[in-house]
C-alpha cells in the first residue's frame, strides 16, 4: 500500500526518528560502520559491496557522513560533519511514487520501510527522495534504506540499552538521539525545542521527522589570559634588529 | 540524471508508437489492406518495444507485473495500466479493421484518448518529481505529447499536421529549455537549504562521505554531458524539427519523407538524452554540486 497512512490527530501519532547534533558530531563514521554491520546481518538482504578490495570499491550504505566547510564573513572557518540517513518524512515522496507497494510508511510508528520481495528495483523512490536516503543494492537489485533498526528497537531478546538504532548505540560522542518526535514531552522533542532543531530542505514540503541540531556559535570572548600570551618582542632588537635594519637599507 | 539507454529507448519509441496509434485511432491515414497492416504493425512494434525496453531498467524485471498494483498513488503504475488498456483497445480496433474491414469509430477515439493518456502518464513519472526542478513542470508533459504527436504525424504521412506540430513542439522546446535553466535557482534550493548550514557561497563540501562513487552519484549526480549542452541542443533541434520541416515543404516523395522520419527520431533521441543528462537532482547539493553556483 503506497498511499501514506492517514494522519492521526495533532500530537497523537507516534513518530519515531533521530535527532542529530551537528555541534557534537566528530565525523568518526562509527555510525556508518555500525549501521552497515547490523543491517548487513539482519533485516532484509545484506548490504553488498562491489570490488571491495579492488581499485574502485563501492557499496550500499544506509547512512553516510558528509563534511562541509563553513566560511562565515565575521568568524573563523569551521568544519561541520553531517551524518545523513532516511529522515522518515511525514509526507514521504518515496512512498507515493512506488508502483508496487513495496515502499511503505508504517501507521503505528511512522517508520518508512521497503518490502524487498515486492521491490522491482525501478529506482523511482531514490529519484523522488531529496536526501539521497535510498540506494539500490548492487547485488540484490532492490532498494535499501534506513529501517531505524526496526529489528532492534522492539527486540525483547536484546538487553534494554541495545533497543535503539545501531548508529545511536555506537556513537562515541553522543551526537545521535532516538525517540518519539510525535510526543512533545519526549527527550528528543525537548532537545529539538531547546536547541532549535531544524528540517533539511524544508522548501520541498516533505516534513522530515528527523531533526538536525545546529552547531553552537563559537565563543566570541577572548580568554582573559590571552594578553599574557602576546609576543614579547614586537620590534627586533640587538643583532636581529641590526640585521633587520641592514636588510631594509639594501 | 543518468541517461540510461533503456529509458531513452522507452520514452522515445513508446512515444512515437503511441503517437502513431493515436492518429490511426481517428482514422488517419485512411488506408486499407497491406498499407494498413504496415501502419498498425509499426505502431504496435514501437509502443511494445519501448515498453519492453523499460523493463530492462528494472533491478527485478521478473516482478514487473507487480507495478500494476498502486495506480491510486503512483504514476508509474498508472502508466502501466494506461499502456495495457491502450494496447488492448487499439488491438481490438486494429483487428476489426484489418480482418473485417470494420472501422468502429468510437472505439478508435477511445484508443486515441488512451494513447494520449499513456503519454501523459509517462511524462508525469518525471514531471511529478519535485527533486528535479527542471522536470517538475507541466511543460514536460506538453513536450512529451508534442514529440509523440509530431513523430506520429510524420510516421503517418500527415504532412500538414506534422509541419504544424513540429514547429509548435520546437518552439515549446526552446521555451522549456530557457525556463528550465532558471528553475533550480528560482526554487531556492542551495547547499544552505539542504544542510541548514552557512550562507550561499559561505559553505562548500570539505570532503565527500566516501572516496569512490555510489548509486546516488552515478544515478543522480550525472554531469558528463553538460559541457556540450548548447551544441547538443542545436543538433537535437536541427535534427528533430528543422531538417524534417525542410524536407516536408519540398515536393512530396517517399524517400524525403523517410529521411524526415529518420532525422526526427535521431533528434528526439538527442533531446531525450539531454532531458535526462541535463536534469539536476537536489541530492547533488549534498555532494557539493550546486548548479546555480557552479
Amino acid at each position: 500500500m503506497t498511499q501514506l497512512p492517514p494522519q492521526s490527530g495533532e500530537g497523537a501519532a507516534v513518530k519515531l526518528g533521530l535527532v542529530i547534533d551537528l555541534d557534537t558530531c566528530v565525523g568518526c563514521h562509527a555510525c556508518v560502520i555500525a549501521c552497515k554491520g547490523w543491517n548487513t546481518e539482519n533485516y532484509g538482504a545484506p548490504l553488498a559491496e562491489t570490488d571491495p578490495y579492488g581499485a574502485a570499491p563501492e557499496g550500499a550504505f544506509l547512512n553516510r557522513v558528509h563534511s562541509y566547510e563553513i566560511t562565515p564573513e565575521d568568524a573563523p572557518a569551521r568544519i561541520v560533519h553531517f551524518p545523513k540517513s532516511c529522515l522518515h518524512c511525514e509526507d514521504a515522496p518515496c512512498v507515493t511514487v512506488c508502483p508496487t507497494g513495496a515502499s511503505y510508511k508504517r501507521a503505528e510508528d511512522g517508520i518508512v520501510l521497503v518490502n524487498e520481495s515486492d521491490c522491482i528495483g525501478c529506482g523511482l523512490c531514490a529519484w523522488a527522495c531529496p536526501y539521497g536516503a535510498r540506494e539500490q543494492d548492487p547485488s540484490e537489485k532492490v532498494m535499501k534504506k534506513c529501517t531505524l533498526c526496526v529489528d532492534r528497537i522492539y527486540n525483547e531478546s536484546l538487553p534494554e540499552e541495545d533497543r535503539t538504532p545501531a548508529c545511536v548505540r555506537t556513537c562515541p560522542a553522543g551526537a545521535r538521539h532516538f525517540g518519539d518526535l510525535g510526543d512533545p514531552d519526549s527527550d528528543v522533542s525537548q532537545l529539538v525545542a531547546a536547541r532549535g532543531g531544524y528540517d533539511l530542505m524544508p522548501e520541498l514540503g516533505t516534513r522530515p521527522v528527523n531533526k538536525y541540531l545546529p552547531p553552537r556559535p563559537k565563543d566570541d570572548e577572548i580568554d582573559v589570559l590571552a594578553p599574557l600570551l602576546e609576543p614579547v618582542a614586537q620590534e627586533p632588537r640587538g643583532f636581529l634588529g641590526w640585521l633587520d635594519r641592514a636588510l631594509e637599507r639594501l | 540524471m543518468h541517461p540510461a539507454a533503456s529509458l531513452l529507448i522507452f520514452t522515445t519509441a513508446s512515444g512515437l508508437g503511441f503517437g502513431l496509434l493515436a492518429l490511426l485511432g481517428v482514422g488517419l491515414p485512411r488506408f486499407d489492406g497491406l498499407s494498413a497492416w504496415a501502419f498498425y504493425s509499426l505502431g504496435f512494434a514501437l509502443a511494445c518495444g519501448g515498453l519492453l525496453a523499460s523493463t530492462a531498467h528494472l533491478g527485478h524485471p521478473e516482478r514487473a507485473l507487480k507495478a500494476f498494483r498502486e495506480w491510486r498513488s503512483s504514476w508509474l503504475s498508472r502508466e502501466a495500466w494506461a499502456s495495457a488498456a491502450t494496447l488492448a483497445v487499439m488491438g481490438i480496433y486494429a483487428v476489426l479493421h484489418l480482418l473485417w474491414g470494420l472501422r468502429v469509430a468510437p472505439l478508435g477515439w477511445l484508443g486515441t484518448a488512451l494513447c494520449l493518456g499513456t503519454v501523459v502518464a509517462t511524462s508525469r513519472i518525471y514531471a511529478q518529481l519535485r527533486t528535479v526542478p527542471r522536470w517538475n513542470h507541466w511543460s514536460t508533459t506538453a513536450l512529451f505529447l508534442g514529440y509523440a504527436l509530431s513523430g506520429g504525424a510524420l510516421l503517418a504521412g500527415q504532412v500538414t499536421a506534422a509541419l504544424l506540430l513540429l514547429i509548435l513542439t520546437g518552439g515549446a522546446q526552446i521555451a522549456a529549455w530557457m525556463d528550465g535553466d532558471r528553475r533550480f535557482a528560482a526554487r531556492r534550493h542551495s547547499i544552505p537549504s539542504a544542510t541548514g548550514l552557512g550562507a550561499p557561497g559561505g559553505i562548500r563540501q570539505f570532503e565527500p562521505p566516501h572516496t569512490g562513487s555510489n548509486y546516488l552519484t552515478r544515478e543522480m549526480v550525472f554531469v558528463v554531458a553538460r559541457k556540450h549542452v548548447a551544441k547538443l541542443r542545436v543538433i537535437g533541434l536541427a535534427l528533430a524539427v528543422l531538417l524534417p520541416v525542410g524536407l516536408l515543404v519540398l515536393p512530396f516523395s517517399h524517400i524525403l519523407a523517410a529521411l524526415a522520419v529518420v532525422s526526427h527520431v535521431a533528434g528526439v533521441v538527442v533531446i531525450r538524452w539531454l532531458f535526462f543528462a541535463e536534469a539536476e537532482h537536489v541530492v547533488g547539493l549534498y555532494y557539493g554540486r550546486d548548479p546555480v553556483r557552479r
